[in-house]
C-alpha cells in the first residue's frame, strides 16, 4: 500500500517537473526569445544548408567509391595492398575526426605556401592549392573519413556474400570482373545496406565540424550570427531543429531505397 | 636554426617544449572520456531497465531522450547544453539569491559528453538485454531470486557477451568526442595540440603526434575489451 502511494507521488513529482520545463520552454519561445535576426540572415542561412548538404553528399559519394576497393584488396590480397588499406581502416577510425580536418587545414594549408617560397615554379603551377578554402579541406578530410570506416563495413560485407553464388557466377563462364559486377558487389552492398545508411547519418552528425576551420556551413553561419546578435540559444535552437529536420529526411531517404531492393521475406 | 628547437627537442619536458602540455591535455583527455562513460553508463542501466520495464509515461520520457539525442549532432548538442546549462544553473541560483557561478569546465564537460553517451548506452544496453534467452529470466524468477539478485546473478553476467562490443565501440566514440570539448574552450589534448601548433607553426608535427597519442588510447582500449570480450565470453560455446 505504501508503495502504490510513494509510486503516485513519484509519478506526480515527475510529471509536474515535465510540465513545468514544457511551460518554460513555451514561456521563452514566446516571449523571451528573439527571432526577428531570421530574415536578415535567411540567403546565409540557406548557403550554409546548401553548404551542409554539398559536403554529405560528396564526401559521401566519394567516400564510397573509395572505399569500394580498400574493402575489397583486403578480401582479395595482394597482402602488402591489403596491408595499407587496413592501416588506412585503422588510423582513420583511431583518430578523432576534428585532429584529421586540422592536420589537413592547417598543416598542408602551411605547407603549399612553404613550398611555394621554396620553389617558384609550384607557386606558378599550383596557386590554386594555395588558394584552396576551408570547404575542400573539409571535404578531403570527411571523404578520407567516410572511406576509413565504410571501406572496414565492405571488407565485411564482400566476406558475408556466401561462396556458392559467386561459384555459380564462376560456372557460368563469368569472367572476374564480370563476378564482381554483376554478383559479388551487388550482394555486398545489399548486404550491409541498412549499416551504410546508419553510417551516413553519422557522417551528417560530423559535418558541423567544418566550422572550426571557417566554412560557412550552417554551423558556421551558426556562430556568425550568435557574434553579430549576441544571442546564445535561439541560431543554436535553430541549428538543432535543422540537423533533426535533416536526420528524419535522410532516414526518410534511405528507408524508401531499402524498400526497392528486392528480397524474399 | 640555433635559438628555435627543431623536431624531437620541441616535444620534450620543461619549458622549452611542449611535450609536458600535450601530455598533461592527453590526461586530461581521458580524464573526462571515463567520468563521461561512466555517467553514460550509469544512465544507460538505468535508462535500459526503464525503457523495458518502466510504464508507459517513462517509455517515452527515455524514448524522447534517445531519439532527440542521437538525431543532433554531438557539436551543436555539446554547445547548447554548455551554454544553457550553465544558464539555467545561474537563473536557478540567482532566484534562490545566491550570485553568479562560474561552471568548472571539466565539470560541464563530463556532464554534458555523459548525457550524450547515456542515450546510446541505453539503446545498447536495452538490445543486450532483450538477446538474453527469455528462458533464462523466467527460471531465475521461478527460483524465487528478487529483482536484484536477478539482474546481478542472472541478467548482467548473461547480457554481456551481447553488451560488450556496442560497449567497445562507445567507449572509443567517447575518447574521440573529448575533441569537442575544445570546441567550447576548455584545454584537453586537442586544444593543447593546436595551441602548439599555433605557437611553433609546426602544425603538422603537433597534428601527427596527437593523431599518434590518440591512435595509441584507441588501440590499446581495443586490447583491453578483446581481452575482456574473452573473459565475459568464457563458458560459451566457442563459434566454428
Amino acid at each position: 500500500m505504501a508503495w502504490v502511494i510513494a509510486k503516485n507521488i513519484i509519478k506526480a513529482v515527475v510529471l509536474g517537473a515535465l510540465l513545468a520545463i514544457a511551460a518554460l520552454i513555451v514561456y521563452w519561445f514566446f516571449f523571451a526569445s528573439r527571432w526577428d535576426w531570421i530574415p536578415k540572415y535567411l540567403p546565409l542561412l540557406l548557403r550554409g544548408l546548401w553548404y551542409t548538404i554539398t559536403l554529405l553528399a560528396l564526401s559521401c559519394l566519394f567516400g564510397f567509391l573509395l572505399a569500394v576497393p580498400i574493402g575489397l584488396v583486403q578480401v582479395t590480397g595482394p597482402g602488402w595492398l591489403a596491408l595499407i588499406a587496413k592501416s588506412f581502416c585503422t588510423v582513420i577510425r583511431g583518430t578523432p575526426l576534428l585532429i584529421q580536418v586540422w592536420l589537413l587545414y592547417y598543416g598542408f594549408g602551411s605547407l603549399f605556401p612553404q613550398i611555394g617560397m621554396a620553389w617558384p615554379g609550384f607557386k606558378e603551377h599550383f596557386m590554386w592549392l594555395i588558394r584552396l578554402d576551408g570547404y575542400w579541406y573539409a571535404l578531403l578530410a570527411f571523404t578520407l573519413s567516410y572511406a576509413g570506416y565504410e571501406g572496414e563495413v565492405m571488407r565485411g560485407a564482400f566476406l558475408g556474400v556466401p561462396r556458392g553464388e559467386l561459384e555459380a557466377a564462376r560456372a557460368f563462364g563469368m569472367s572476374p570482373a564480370k563476378v564482381a559486377r554483376r554478383v559479388w558487389f551487388p550482394r555486398a552492398v545489399r548486404l550491409v545496406f541498412p549499416t551504410l545508411a546508419g553510417e551516413t547519418v553519422l557522417q551528417l552528425k560530423s559535418t558541423p565540424l567544418a566550422f572550426t576551420i571557417a566554412v560557412m556551413d550552417l554551423m558556421g553561419v551558426t556562430s556568425k550570427i550568435r557574434q553579430d546578435t549576441y544571442l546564445t540559444f535561439e541560431p543554436l535552437m535553430l541549428l538543432a531543429v535543422l540537423y533533426m529536420g535533416l536526420t528524419f529526411i535522410l532516414i526518410l531517404i534511405f528507408n524508401r531505397l531499402e524498400r526497392s531492393i528486392p528480397t524474399r521475406r | 636554426m640555433a635559438d628555435k628547437p627543431g623536431f624531437p627537442e620541441i616535444l620534450s619536458l620543461g619549458n622549452t617544449g611542449y611535450g609536458d602540455e600535450l601530455l598533461w591535455g592527453a590526461v586530461m583527455t581521458l580524464n573526462i572520456a571515463l567520468f563521461a562513460y561512466g555517467i553514460g553508463l550509469s544512465i544507460g542501466i538505468v535508462g535500459a531497465i526503464c525503457k523495458l520495464h518502466g510504464s508507459k509515461l517513462t517509455r517515452s520520457i527515455l524514448n524522447g531522450y534517445t531519439t532527440l539525442v542521437r538525431a543532433v549532432p554531438e557539436l551543436i548538442l555539446i554547445l547548447l547544453l554548455y551554454y544553457a546549462g550553465t544558464a539555467a544553473l545561474n537563473a536557478l541560483l540567482a532566484s534562490l539569491g545566491y550570485g553568479a557561478f562560474a561552471i568548472n569546465g571539466f565539470m560541464a564537460a563530463v556532464i554534458v559528453l555523459g548525457f550524450v553517451q547515456g542515450a546510446y548506452s541505453t539503446e545498447v544496453l536495452r538490445a543486450a538485454i532483450m538477446a538474453i534467452p527469455v528462458g533464462q529470466l523466467e527460471a531465475a524468477r521461478s527460483f524465487g531470486m528478487s529483482p536484484w539478485m536477478e539482474f546481478r546473478r542472472i541478467t548482467l553476467p548473461a547480457m554481456l557477451p551481447f553488451a560488450l562490443p556496442g560497449l567497445a565501440n562507445l567507449w572509443l566514440i567517447c575518447t574521440k568526442d573529448t575533441v569537442l570539448i575544445a570546441v567550447v574552450g576548455y584545454t584537453e589534448l586537442a586544444l593543447a595540440t593546436r595551441q602548439a601548433a599555433g605557437n611553433t607553426k609546426m602544425y603538422f608535427t603537433f597534428f601527427m603526434v596527437a593523431g599518434a597519442i590518440y591512435l595509441l588510447i584507441s588501440l590499446l582500449s581495443q586490447k583491453g575489451f578483446n581481452w575482456l570480450e574473452a573473459r565475459v565470453r568464457r563458458g560459451q560455446r566457442v563459434q566454428v
